[in-house]
Parts: C-alpha cells; structure tokens; sequence
C-alpha cells in the first residue's frame, strides 16, 4: 500500500506519542542537543518539519542517525515535546522498510576493540536495524 | 538482607568491576545481590515508539519474576535500570501496552508495573544510609579530587527515573563524600559521553568526551567516577591522550574505602 506523505507524517508523529502541536520554535531542544552540529536538520526543525508534514527530507537527512537518544532535548524542552521520540519514530520508519537495516554482524569486527562493552553493541543493533 | 539483582549484558565481561566490588561492598554493609534466575537483556536502549512492544517483552519478564520474589529489582547499570524502569513505567501507566503484554507473555499473574525498580545508589543512599557508610569506611579517599560523571541514562527524563535533579544532580558528590573524598562538581557531568556512537561515529563520541572531559579538569577534576559501563569506556578509549583522566566505576571506589579492594587489584 502506497502511503502519502501526509498520512505518513501523521503516523510518525502519532508512534512518537509526542504532542507536536505544543512545539512553539524555541530552539531550547537545539541548543541542548550535543550532536546538532553533526545534524543537517536541527532538532526543533524536525519539530517543524513534522508540522508541515514534510517527511521525505527528514527520511533523507542525516539527523536521524546521530541522534544519540540522551534525551537532553526533551527533558530541557519547555513544553513537554520530545524532538528524541520524534528522530526515533523517523529512524524507524525507514528501517523497518525491507532492506534498510544498517549494520550486519559481520562488520561488528571492524569497529569494535577489546574494551568495547556488550551495551554498546546491543544499542547499536536496536538503534540500526528493525 | 537479600536483593534481586538485574546484572545485564555487560557486567560479568567487560564490566566485571562494576559488579564485584558492588557485590563486596555489600557482604560490608550487610546486603546481598542474588541474581535473578533466567533473567533477559533489556535491549540496552528504551524502544521510545509507542508501537515498540516485542523489544521491550524481555524486560518485562525480568520485572515480573522479581514481582514475584519480593516485588523489587536492584540494577547496577545505568542503562539497564533506564531500561528497566522506562518499561516498568509503560507497564503501570499505559494500559494498551499493558494489555497487549499481557496477552502475548501469558504470565501466571499478569504484570502491572509493581517491581520497584532500584538502583545500586540509590539502596546505598536510601536503605543503607550514606551517613551508614562514612562510619564504615577504613580507608577514607582523603584529598581525592574526584569528579563525577553522571552522563544521561540514570538522569533523564526525570519525570520517569525521579533519580535525582537532571540539571543538578548531587547523589553521586553525596557518595564521594561518604567515602571522605573531595568531590568536584563540574558543568558537563549530566551531558551524553557519545554513547553507541561509538560504534560507527567513533569522532561523535571522542568530541563529547573531549567537552567533558575539558568541563571536568577545568574545575581540578584528577580521576572520574561513572556508573555506567558505556559512559566509562567512551571516557578511557575516547579520550585524547593529552586530555585522559583515570576513570573508575563508583563501586570500586566504594570498595577501595570499605577496604574490601586488594592492593593488586588498585
């Protein structure tokens, strides 16, 4: 079944559980999120760009990879929104597409040392991949 | 006393410290961690989606069993007691996820978020007593200038952990002090150490570390405490070698001061 943008914007928004329509452009989640120097669309854009329901240029950004799901945005964000929950459901809509997961066991050994924890490789799994 | 305990993924490989001096210290002040049988992974991060139900069944079987032991579960790393008290958080107050649960796991007493989740820290703090702990201590970590580092799992959202203040935290200078060390408070302690970044953006994390850790000697900071096993490898392996600070687990510092830590084992 083929879904438009709208009806996918509102699905992404809706898994989120976070209430869009609460974000008044602040920019607080930005300015305390510490990887959106890393990020093409800054965390409260996402916001709006959800609002508008562009969600190709969000599936297409690199901001849903370097979310690192610290929650900084959402805890300091005076209305209650979670930009992190929003990345997240958008990151999910790409990977649980067939064929997108992102990282495979075999590549495991290239990034990993000796010291590497367990935790991160699990997180790793849970964050790339359905 | 006895407590279920939730060791997770990492702490019998990587983090073995963590969790044997946690062990030790606790024959000291009169508690015993017993591992929880047939405990799961948590998953090591919280499935935020609201749809998101199959990842979190493990950590639900895990808060059960403990729910039918004696209703609390003790968790030692950050990231499994996030975990862990985020799903039992959906368990007692989102009901369509409870159900749904429920009806897949197909548990003897279906589950409604009763364990009590506790972290290692906050038992020390709260059924143990801080005060209890400085009158145990043989070996005081006088003139340590100890900085702690709490990064974001045990923090935030703080609506869900009520772990301590997300912006102020001071339960872990509170610990330092038991033990008779200087705690240094610095500005960075609550921010994100990189985490999985690690992985596939290692520049992400060694950036973040670099920001802490420059917060962190700019205030005297000479060693680092973490409890979380991710937070304490980004802190040692990513850091700059001109910028690294020795970095330890609470725990071993809590050892070290109840004087359970073998002098082979500094």
């Amino acid at each position: 079944m083929q879904v438009n943008e709208k009806e996918q914007a509102a699905e992404i928004v809706r898994r989120s559980g976070t209430d869009i329509s609460k974000c008044m452009q602040c920019g607080k989640c930005t300015a305390a999120c510490p990887a959106g120097y890393k990020m093409d669309i800054q965390p409260h854009r996402v916001v709006w760009e959800l609002i508008n329901e562009h969600v190709d240029v969000l599936q297409k950004a690199v901001t849903p990879w370097k979310c690192l799901s610290c929650f900084a945005c959402a805890e300091r964000c005076p209305r209650g929104v979670s930009p992190a929950a929003l990345i997240e459901s958008v990151r999910l809509s790409i990977i649980r597409q067939q064929g997108e997961n992102c990282i495979t066991v075999e590549e495991i050994p290239a990034y990993i040392d000796e010291k590497m924890p367990q935790q991160a490789i699990v997180a790793a799994f849970r964050k790339y991949n359905k | 006393m006895i407590y279920n305990y939730y060791p997770g993924c990492t702490l019998s490989t990587k983090a073995k410290l963590l969790d044997l001096y946690a062990k030790r210290s606790g024959e000291v002040l009169g508690f015993e961690l017993k591992e929880l049988v047939d405990w799961q992974c948590c998953g090591a991060v919280y499935p935020q989606a609201d749809d998101e139900i199959a990842t979190k069944l493990s950590s639900v079987r895990s808060l059960a069993a403990a729910a039918a032991i004696d209703g609390k579960l003790v968790t030692l790393c950050s990231a499994c007691h996030h975990v862990l008290k985020r799903v039992n958080d959906d368990m007692a107050n989102n009901s369509e996820m409870r159900d749904k649960v429920n009806a897949y796991l197909e548990l003897d007493t279906p589950y409604a978020g009763e364990t009590q989740v506790i972290h290692y820290l906050e038992l020390l703090r709260d059924q143990v007593g801080f005060d209890k702990i400085a009158e145990k201590v043989v070996k005081p970590l006088s003139g340590r200038k100890i900085g702690a580092y709490y990064g974001c799992m045990l923090l935030r959202p703080a609506g869900v952990m009520q772990f301590d203040d997300p912006e102020n935290p001071t339960i872990l200078e509170d610990f330092l002090q038991a033990l008779g060390a200087s705690p240094i408070s610095f500005d960075m302690r609550n921010e994100c150490c990189g985490g999985y970044m690690a992985i596939k953006e290692k520049g992400i994390a060694q950036g973040m570390v670099s920001e802490i850790l420059a917060s962190a000697r700019n205030k005297g900071v000479e060693e680092l405490i973490t409890a979380c096993p991710l937070c304490n490898y980004n802190m040692d392996v990513n850091a700059a070698s001109s910028e690294h600070l020795p970095v330890h687990y609470f725990t071993e510092l809590l050892a070290e001061a109840l004087g359970v830590k073998e002098e082979e084992e500094n």
